[in-house]
């Protein structure tokens, strides 16, 4: 027997799902397959495939954990714009997050926890809920807690700053997975930018008090600036390789726009020392701030304790 | 191509072409630029080409559901989703008819995409746009936000006839 669908019968009721096989009909289906479906994932010649799934995962985590932290303001901005807006840029770098980790699994599959046979769990998840504090690359910098709205626009302008430099130099990278990700991320993050930027003159040429949370926030992260450029090794061969970027060649770039903001904004660059290394290492040694534990509790218990859920 | 072949590859370029955006459904995805390409190969299987608009865009997946949805419920039984990321989609990409339809159900249609090479220029003050309010057609608009309800669209209001609109951004 031929099997044909009817439309109509396949929308008529929520439960359809529940009792058959047929998952469609939830709002946005619950099986969001492999984000690169029908994309070639050769690798070019002469490029080392663990450091470029290395390389993947240091920038699908960036984007997997600040969207992360960016979504708890969802319903806690201080007004339904700002709601809105943060969260659409936590879905931005979700789905940036998705695609770099996809990539990074099909690059190397020993970078994906191993998982038992019968799971349903794809890579991207893996990599995601499984792993431990340790096996994540991303930078410090994205890890703590939101604090103060004036914390959060400093940190993504920086963010957002130094990450448009990156994408935009990687659109030229020779893994052309990579690049078409980074094509797609530079519109993208062009937007957070120019919405952080303008909030922080908002804040910075508002009231006394809002001047003064923004000056604060600057403080409290412009610490952590500094680890955005440390170039980690997986980096340099990734960038020896044409398929990366070292992120010390954008530090300049990155530093006149950041200059360009404070200025329009009147506020001082802050003079405060680099928070160094911590035991030798950093957030791209799977070193981390105490802030990241929590996080990822939160973000990895419900895939945890549904081992064998398909979402 | 046997016309056979050719015929295939119509009925099924003319079925996918129907299939509309979940969260714009005024649009079909033709319209929308999403829809990049629909072949038959040698198997009869049917393989249509999808470009996301945006990283995150949940509707893909529902996209992707509804395409095989509509050419396995007119006899195509093998149907692939291919996704494709090269070229990034461009507010470009939005036919005339998917403007025209944007327009009559009140949502701005996107200027044109920014272009350019070298870095990005920082812009401070709000995006400027020429564009007019969908309800009463009033030049005098103002940005509410850069970021709507879906990750594609920016909120207006118009200061004319004080309705709140949604445009869809430039990328």
């Amino acid at each position: 027997m031929s099997h044909v669908h009817d439309h109509d019968a396949d929308h008529e009721s929520v439960y359809d799902g529940l009792t058959g096989g047929d998952d469609s009909q939830w709002a946005f289906g619950t099986d969001f397959e492999d984000p690169l479906a029908g994309v070639d994932t050769t690798i070019a010649e002469g490029v080392d495939a663990r450091a470029l799934g290395e390389y993947c995962l240091m920038l699908g985590d960036d984007a997997l954990i600040y969207s992360h932290r960016l979504s708890q303001w969802a319903s806690n901005a201080p007004d339904l714009e700002e709601d809105i807006a943060l969260s659409n840029i936590a879905l931005d770098l979700l789905g940036q997050a998705r695609l770099l980790l996809a990539r990074a699994a099909a690059a190397d599959a020993h970078l994906v926890p191993t998982m038992p046979a019968d799971s349903p769990v794809p890579a991207e998840d893996a990599l995601a809920f499984f792993r431990d504090e340790a096996s994540f690359r991303n930078v410090r910098f994205v890890e703590p807690d939101n604090g103060d709205f004036a914390a959060t626009v400093v940190r993504l302008v920086i963010f957002s700053t130094h990450r448009l430099g990156l994408l935009q130099r990687l659109v030229s990278s020779r893994d052309t997975v990579l690049s078409a990700i980074a094509a797609k991320g530079v519109k993208e993050v062009t937007y957070h930018r120019d919405y952080a930027a303008r909030w922080f003159l908002t804040l910075a040429q508002g009231t006394e008090e809002s001047r003064r949370r923004l000056v604060d926030a600057l403080a409290l992260v412009w610490p952590s600036y500094d680890e955005l450029f440390r170039t980690h090794p997986v980096e340099s061969i990734a960038a020896s390789q044409g398929v990366g970027v070292d992120p010390a060649t954008c530090a300049g770039e990155v530093d006149v726009v950041l200059e360009q903001i404070l200025s329009v904004s009147g506020v001082d660059r802050p003079d405060l020392p680099a928070t160094g290394p911590v035991s030798g290492g950093m957030g791209r040694d799977g070193r981390h701030t105490e802030a990241m534990g929590l996080l990822l509790a939160e973000m990895q218990v419900v895939a945890r304790a549904h081992p064998m859920g398909v979402w | 191509m046997s016309t056979t072949e050719t015929v295939l590859r119509a009925t099924a370029q003319s079925l996918a072409a129907r299939v509309t955006d979940p969260e714009m459904p005024m649009l079909t995805l033709e319209d929308l630029g999403v829809l990049r390409d629909v072949e038959v190969d040698e198997r009869g299987d049917v393989v249509v080409t999808i470009t996301p608009t945006y990283s995150g865009c949940p509707a893909m997946a529902t996209m992707r559901d509804d395409l095989v949805h509509t050419l396995r419920d007119n006899g195509f039984d093998r149907v692939r989703v291919k996704v494709s990321l090269d070229p990034a989609w461009s507010s470009d990409w939005i036919t005339e008819r998917g403007r025209a339809a944007l327009t009559a159900h009140g949502i701005s249609a996107p200027g044109p995409a920014p272009r350019g090479d070298g870095p990005v220029l920082l812009t401070l003050m709000p995006r400027r746009r020429l564009l007019s309010c969908p309800r009463c057609g009033s030049e005098h608009v103002d940005l509410t936000s850069e970021f709507g309800t879906t990750a594609c669209k920016a909120i207006y209001r118009c200061a004319q006839c004080l309705e709140p609109f949604e445009h869809v951004k430039e990328i």
